[in-house]
């Protein structure tokens, strides 16, 4: 393939099923579905959407969770980095958040319930001594109606990613030279880091926000895992409808799914102005000159809370492993009474298939990610194509427009034109949502390298391609294997797409691990949910030993 | 006037259409041109001129010879023209062998050959022995002389140095500059020395340009 085409090839792959899908999704919600019968545009999709006595709240839900969820992971984030950045607590804290990137948002969510529930760790770790409880209360903590829990679940997840979005936009606002200015002018740590930094930060991690926005107003896994049932958010009530046996529910899930859509660019047009109107007020804050002396409480705050919040991923992550070995385990006991490799002698052949599908669909989305995004740096340092604003808009748009809008529509694409969705779709459909994330990762790496390598290789005599097999490949493994490690790891977690595009025969451990949401069966969801987690687990080390091991004798491949 | 050399006709190179560097040389066999001025006058710009490496952006106009070939349309990779940059660049995940074998003319073949041709390499510079080292290990002036070995073993027919001796330390940078000028007079390459350093072109004792910066 020519290296030219390589960037149009691309943006076909990652936005040609987005706008197919949307399509797919926009006509049959006004009534063109010719397969179902539907031939000429009408309204009763929506009127039966209109009809459903859980709109309102099903929409209320997806806006006040996912607005509430963006908000606190990006105060927290600001709260943590202004305090802390440069410092060693922060290095910890850093150290532990990362990891958590990768671990699936089923999985997180999962721990979490485990953590919570009335019967889990924290309810036995105080009983009885402090409640009284001898059996588990009846309360509806997983779940709640107001879709508490499920926003903090959201918001464990997406604070790391925002801190790590974060960290990477820091240096170019030179943090320590502005924040010394500030301290020498009388200001605390955290108010001058708040007044002076963060509005620079903010611009460059606008994106990454809108996307975790997008995100968790049309979550599906972790809302059927955390968020509330009779109604639920609007986007698990679309993909309920998708799975009805009634098949002229597709309408009114199409329906949904564009209310979702509108949702969604709502809410960012919200959140758009009101970046706005945070900057005015803002703007005012920093001109009034106040040196707010209260910064040692509101930096050991943030802190806390962001120990509780890596500190209860881990937490529930070891309670899944816990119970998926646990024998008998009484209420209040912490610890299992007897321990038993029972669940994984029963359940782990079953488990096998999943898996092998899980690393098969990850490694093909992986590997097609990886070509594409290094034939389309290549070809811009080739050919001197600068990347503007507007390709990274392009990047997140699978990011901003919500799954559950366009998915449903490829499914009834396909449906019209009868075409069987295997696997092979599966993969395409990850791919969408992989490649976003493998060029994020490997765009910065890829043009820092130092073309003075380049150029004396090609005064050597080497061409183009010599160079980029033997000099840069090689000297990039590390952050190539970790822009593989990353891709795997989102299609490893990846649920809708698996669930929609494959129709419900690709069965991946993300597509199991969720299904056993309602069942409740813990030492089952602890033995999936590990495995799920494992598995990411497992590429992220071989992505870190693998340089290691590779290049143990050149100690000029450990200092970058 | 003879063909052979490096030749740089009315080379004028151009920022976005505005005038950067302009420079009209023809530099012996055997020669060496110091190009000195300011940080910022375009000085490493026109070395990639010559390397064919310009960012995009730049524009060329006139003609580069090299012993009457014209370069401006050949790609980098086939101008033969070997450049050293003040860093060593040697390639940090090859052997100090890689390295010179990275460089060594495809002409050379066989696997013993070429490996022999690298171990008689490394003796001349005082490293035999040194063909499975990491580079990272090497001392200072031992990289400066697997670089400039690297680039001798492709045979270049000009050569351009990039403050190639700024890095290194007093002591050192005699030695080196004297080792690279021997080489150069020695192999009778046309050469081209862009630097800061007034020593740097005493030493190369040949003829010294200044270039200011345009309008």
């Amino acid at each position: 393939m020519r290296l030219r085409y390589a960037p149009a090839l691309t943006l076909a792959l990652m936005l040609g099923p987005v706008l197919a899908g949307l399509a797919g999704t926009l006509l049959p919600a006004f009534g063109i579905f010719p397969a179902l019968g539907g031939t000429a545009p009408s309204l009763a999709a929506m009127r039966a959407l209109l009809g459903w006595p859980g709109l309102g709240p099903a929409a209320g839900l997806s806006l006040s969770t996912g607005l509430a969820a963006t908000v606190l992971s990006l105060i927290l984030t600001a709260l943590i980095v202004g305090s802390w950045h440069g410092t060693r607590a922060f290095r910890w804290l850093e150290a532990a958040l990362s990891p958590l990137l990768s671990v699936p948002h089923a999985a997180a969510a999962f721990g979490l319930a485990f953590l919570i529930a009335p019967s889990g760790w924290i309810a036995r770790a105080l009983s009885p001594w402090a409640t009284g409880w001898s059996r588990p209360p009846d309360l509806l903590i997983v779940q709640d109606p107001w879709g508490l829990t499920m926003t903090l679940g959201l918001v464990t997840k997406e604070m790391p990613f925002l801190l790590l979005m974060m960290l990477a936009a820091l240096p170019q606002a030179q943090p320590r030279r502005s924040l010394t200015v500030a301290q020498a002018l009388g200001y605390g740590r955290l108010t001058g880091w708040l007044k002076v930094i963060f509005p620079r930060v903010y611009a460059q991690i606008r994106l990454p926000v809108y996307a975790v926005l997008a995100y968790s107003m049309s979550v599906v896994d972790v809302a059927l895992i955390l968020g509330p049932n009779t109604p639920p958010p609007l986007a698990v009530q679309v993909v309920r409808w998708m799975s009805d046996p009634d098949l002229a529910q597709r309408f009114t899930a199409a329906a949904g799914a564009t209310l979702q859509l509108a949702l969604v660019v709502a809410a960012l047009v919200l959140w758009r102005l009101a970046e706005t109107a945070a900057a005015r007020l803002g703007r005012a804050w920093v001109a009034g000159g106040r040196r707010h002396h209260a910064d040692a409480p509101a930096r050991r705050i943030a802190l806390i809370l962001g120990a509780l919040s890596a500190g209860a991923v881990l937490a529930g992550l070891a309670g899944m492993a816990l119970w998926s070995v646990a024998g008998f385990w009484r209420f209040p006991n912490v610890l299992p009474d007897t321990l038993t490799l029972n669940p994984w002698m029963r359940h782990g052949p079953a488990l096998l298939d999943p898996t092998i599908d899980t690393i098969l669909i990850a490694g093909a989305a992986t590997t097609l990610a990886l070509a594409l995004t290094l034939a389309c740096l290549q070809a811009e340092q080739r050919y001197g194509l600068s990347p503007g604003a507007r390709s990274l808009w392009l990047l997140y748009l699978p990011l901003l427009i919500p799954q559950v809008a366009f998915l449903p529509g490829l499914q009834t694409l396909a449906l019209m034109a009868g075409a069987d969705m295997g696997r092979g779709a599966v993969i395409l459909g990850h791919l969408v949502f992989v490649l976003p994330y493998v060029f994020l990762s490997l765009g910065d790496p890829f043009r820092s390298w130092d073309s003075r390598q380049a150029t004396v290789a090609a005064a050597l005599g080497a061409g183009s391609a010599r160079i980029f097999w033997t000099l840069r490949l090689p000297m990039l493994l590390a952050p190539v294997l970790t822009a593989a490690a990353v891709g795997f790891a989102v299609s490893a977690g990846q649920y809708l797409p698996t669930l929609l595009i494959g129709a419900g025969r690709v069965q991946t451990l993300t597509t199991e691990a969720v299904a056993l949401a309602s069942g409740g069966d813990r030492r089952l969801i602890g033995l999936y949910a590990i495995a799920q987690t494992g598995v990411v687990v497992l590429g992220f080390a071989l992505a870190i030993a693998a340089p290691r091991l590779i290049w143990a004798n050149r100690r000029g491949m450990r200092a970058g | 006037m003879s063909d052979s050399g490096l030749i740089l006709e009315n080379l004028a190179i151009l920022w976005r259409g505005a005038p950067l560097v302009s420079v009209d040389l023809r530099i012996a066999p055997g020669e060496v041109v110091t190009v000195m001025g300011p940080s910022g006058v375009g000085k490493s710009t026109l070395l990639a001129a010559i390397t064919g490496t310009l960012a995009p952006g730049f524009a060329l106009q006139g003609g580069i010879r090299l012993d009457g070939r014209e370069l401006t349309a050949l790609p980098p990779e086939a101008r033969h023209v070997g450049i050293l940059f003040q860093d060593d660049l040697l390639f940090p995940h090859l052997s100090v062998g890689a390295n010179l074998a990275f460089g060594l003319s495809p002409r050379i073949r066989g696997r013993a050959a070429r490996r022999a041709r690298v171990e008689a390499a490394l003796a001349e510079i005082g490293l035999a022995g040194f063909a499975a080292r990491d580079p990272a290990t090497l001392s200072g002036g031992q990289k400066a002389r697997v670089a400039l070995m690297r680039m001798l073993l492709s045979e270049p027919c000009a050569l351009l140095l990039d403050e190639p001796f700024s890095r290194l330390d007093a002591a050192l940078r005699d030695q080196i500059r004297e080792l690279v000028f021997t080489r150069a007079r020695a192999l009778r390459l046309p050469t081209l020395l862009v630097t800061h350093d007034a020593a740097d072109a005493e030493a190369a004792g040949g003829r010294v340009i200044e270039l200011a910066t345009p309008g």
